[in-house]
């Protein structure tokens, strides 16, 4: 019998290894993220120093450290903004997966909410059931409402990109009609407050004075169901093969328009979630102005910034929501938190020509060593 | 009579803005690039176009008004300049050859610095005359316009570069552009005067067009109350259309959106024309954005309506030609309208719907539109694609 030895030593060393060549490959996917936040981040600094060259630095601390500002409570807020945003994102990533551009999450989250806060209003059920039937409906709605734009798709090959537009202005004049004519406020001008069993439950005890509620943990259920069927099904095979090439897919026999619609429809549940987990709490209510929700436009950013990942979303929702948190606290300096949506434009675009832009930095990269050597060889010679 | 005549010249103004913003998406469109940046650019052109007529109306004129005075009276009379360079030049008289506009060659020196001087003295004498007698209205308004389209061009380079130069998809880099506008107006506006709206005091209405607003019915519909920027946008669409079927450049850009390797295996650099195209789409969309502040508020308020996103609608509903552009910028700017002068109406008003149905009737019609027509639209082949020479 030889007895293996077991040497501390090497096992310390080789779970060392194996968590560096994790992180090494995990900054490897994450680079073009990392590098877009940067120069996002960048260049909010330069605007920032512009205007106000002395609040500038401590401007951007705040905003990156965002929510945690406020301790528990910030914490909360930022989380209770997170889960929406994190849906919608994973609206985009999902539809993007199947070759989509879904513009139009906010016109599917703004059907949710008011679906929601419908039943939340004028229906009384017991309990738990009622906030479970509120948040399905809303679910349900937005998939109808991302159902229009893919069987148009489908069927008559109408582009996604303008008919889900089309779909947010449609949303928005309808969601005034519904309001005034269901669930209006008229002493506010607003939706009325929710009943209190329609309320999503809170997470008062752990964060307290935060309206932080169990969305979060919804958001991230949803998030790894939705990672389970993109990569561990064959629908979901289906779907990232049409994304690939649709006339592949087609090719090899799958049924691309059961894919379109299906991407769409389930791409639009999400956003309809989103909707329904920001308005199922009491006092968040959607007032009678005209308006588009931004957490749908929030969604495009934080799905590009997850590489179009369920996942990668997960985390970028979170990023996004902490920073836009940030901005509320830093209006104690001189600046508009404005200054995160043009921080968010910048990050967006760096995201779009990331994959130039990688190759750019290449042949500078390149061009640096070729004149270090040029440089090296010199001082040899002499 | 009087209320149909009301309905039209209320309109007027909607359609206006959706044709000009809607020809600016034709050109992009056209060369294969889609745009939706146009609500971006609309919101960026009208930020500082509006805000250059706001400081052209305070009387003791700041630095910023001088210098933006200075620039536009160079453009001015070097445009003019440049005008009546070439158009002697076509004439065939050798002293004004196109030879001689290049700067390296020793022989111009003389004619080129009589050239600069006389600018100079024309750039001048036009500041020097608003000092003494005063901006007129309509001049402040046209300047507005100006501004607002040089600044919408240079915002559309961004999204030019990235999707031409960088290959970005086409939508997101837009979708940045569209993110950026509103929030750099709203920030810069609140530092610098503590309050996003910019007000301007002048109505650049027209109340009627002397003689022209006299004729009887033509005169009420064509003629009076009606904005400089009407006829401006009938003038670009007319241009336009000689510019898109009539000239080379036109030629190049249509096939450039119907098959780019096609055109550059036969020498046209698809890159520079495709720029061109989103470049000027931007001077468009500058323009559309101070039309629209100054034709219906009295105020910036950091956005335009979603008239960007509409134009595109327009677009597309007029099927990627100017003609039917104009068709449905009539059809829009008119549904537009019931939605906002409905109550003048006794015949809608009596129906009882409130505002927000007629408001849907323009975003549901494009859609049933696209639903049914959208298998043989005329829509450029190579919209949306990413060209790369190398890919074939």
């Amino acid at each position: 019998m030889h007895e293996k030895k077991i040497n501390m030593k090497d096992v310390i060393k080789n779970v060392g290894k194996v968590i560096y060549r994790g992180l090494k490959r995990a900054f490897i996917v994450m680079k073009p993220s990392l590098v877009a936040i940067g120069l996002g981040l960048l260049i909010g600094l330069i605007i920032m120093i512009i205007f106000d060259a002395g609040d500038a630095f401590p401007a951007l601390g705040t905003l990156l450290i965002g929510g945690f500002n406020g301790g528990l409570r910030g914490i909360g807020n930022t989380l209770y903004q997170a889960a929406p945003i994190i849906l919608t994102g994973l609206a985009v990533a999902f539809a993007f997966r199947t070759g989509l551009f879904n513009i139009g999450a906010s016109g599917q989250m703004m059907m949710g909410a008011y679906v929601a806060i419908h039943i939340g209003v004028r229906y009384s059920l017991p309990g738990t059931l009622h906030w479970i039937v509120a948040f399905l409906a809303g679910m349900l709605a937005g998939a109808i409402w991302g159902l229009i734009p893919g069987l148009l798709k489908a069927l008559s090959n109408v582009n996604e990109v303008v008919s889900s537009i089309m779909m947010n202005y449609i949303a928005g004049n309808l969601l005034i009609i519904l309001i005034m004519r269901y669930v209006f406020n008229s002493s506010y001008s607003r939706s009325l407050n929710i009943l209190r069993t329609a309320e999503l439950p809170l997470l008062t005890s752990v964060f307290p004075g935060s309206t932080a509620n169990i969305g979060i943990f919804i958001a991230i259920i949803v998030v790894v169901i939705a990672h389970i069927i993109l990569h561990k099904t064959t629908l979901g095979f289906g779907l990232r093969a049409s994304g690939f090439s649709m006339p592949g897919s087609k090719y090899a026999g799958m049924n691309t328009k059961a894919n379109i619609i299906t991407a769409m429809t389930l791409s639009g549940s999400f956003a309809g979630m989103a909707g329904a987990i920001a308005f199922l709490v009491v006092g968040k209510n959607i007032g009678t102005a005209f308006e588009i929700f931004p957490q749908g436009f929030d969604g495009i950013s934080v799905a590009l910034l997850g590489l179009g990942e369920p996942i990668g979303a997960l985390f970028a929702g979170l990023f996004l929501a902490n920073i836009r948190m940030g901005a509320f606290y830093m209006q104690r300096y001189s600046f508009v938190p404005q200054i995160i949506d043009m921080i968010i434009a910048v990050i967006v675009y760096v995201t779009a020509i990331s994959s130039a832009l990688q190759i750019v930095f290449k042949r500078y990269r390149e061009q640096i060593k070729s004149w270090s050597k040029r440089i090296f060889k010199k001082k040899e010679g002499q | 009579m009087d209320i149909l005549y009301l309905l039209i010249q209320n309109a007027y103004p909607t359609m206006t803005v959706l044709l000009i913003v809607a020809l600016g998406g034709l050109l992009t469109e056209r060369s294969g690039v889609t745009n939706i940046a146009l609500e971006g650019i609309m919101i960026f052109g009208a930020f500082l176009g509006v805000w250059a007529i706001h400081g052209l109306e305070i009387y003791p004129f700041t630095v910023m008004t001088i210098i933006v005075m200075i620039l536009v009276s160079l453009v001015w009379v070097i445009s003019i300049a440049l005008l009546i360079h070439f158009g002697l030049s076509k004439l065939g008289l050798k002293e004004f050859s196109l030879k001689r506009l290049n700067f390296k060659n020793p022989e111009n020196k003389g004619y080129i610095a009589i050239n600069i001087i006389f600018v100079i003295i024309f750039t001048g004498l036009i500041v020097l005359s608003f000092f003494v007698f005063g901006i007129p209205k309509q001049l402040i308004l046209i300047i507005g316009i100006m501004i607002g389209g040089m600044v919408g061009a240079l915002y559309a380079m961004i999204h030019a570069y990235a999707s031409i130069h960088m290959k970005a998809d086409q939508v997101i880099s837009a979708t940045a552009l569209n993110l950026f506008a509103p929030a750099f107006a709203i920030f810069t506006a609140r530092f610098i005067q503590r309050g996003q709206q910019i007000p301007f005091s002048s109505s650049f209405m027209i109340q009627k067009v002397p003689l022209l607003g006299d004729i009887p019915v033509i005169g009420d519909l064509f003629f009076s109350r009606v904005f400089i920027s009407f006829y401006i946008a009938l003038a670009l669409l007319v241009i336009l259309w000689i510019i898109v079927y009539k000239s080379k450049f036109g030629l190049r850009l249509r096939a450039c959106g119907e098959n780019p390797h096609a055109a550059d295996s036969l020498g046209i650099n698809i890159y520079k024309l495709r720029f061109k195209a989103v470049v000027l789409s931007g001077l468009f969309a500058g323009m559309g954005g101070v039309i629209f502040v100054i034709s219906t508020s009295t105020e910036f308020n950091v956005t335009v309506a979603g008239f960007g996103f509409l134009a595109i609608a327009v677009l597309i509903f007029g099927n990627w030609r100017p003609r039917g552009i104009l068709m449905a910028a009539i059809f829009f700017g008119f549904t537009k309208t019931l939605a906002s002068s409905y109550t003048a109406l006794p015949v809608l008003y009596d129906l009882g719907f409130q505002r927000e149905y007629y408001e849907l009737i323009p975003y549901i019609a494009t859609l049933i539109i696209l639903a049914f027509f959208s298998k043989n639209s005329q829509a450029p082949k190579a919209l949306g694609q990413i060209y790369d020479q190398g890919k074939r």
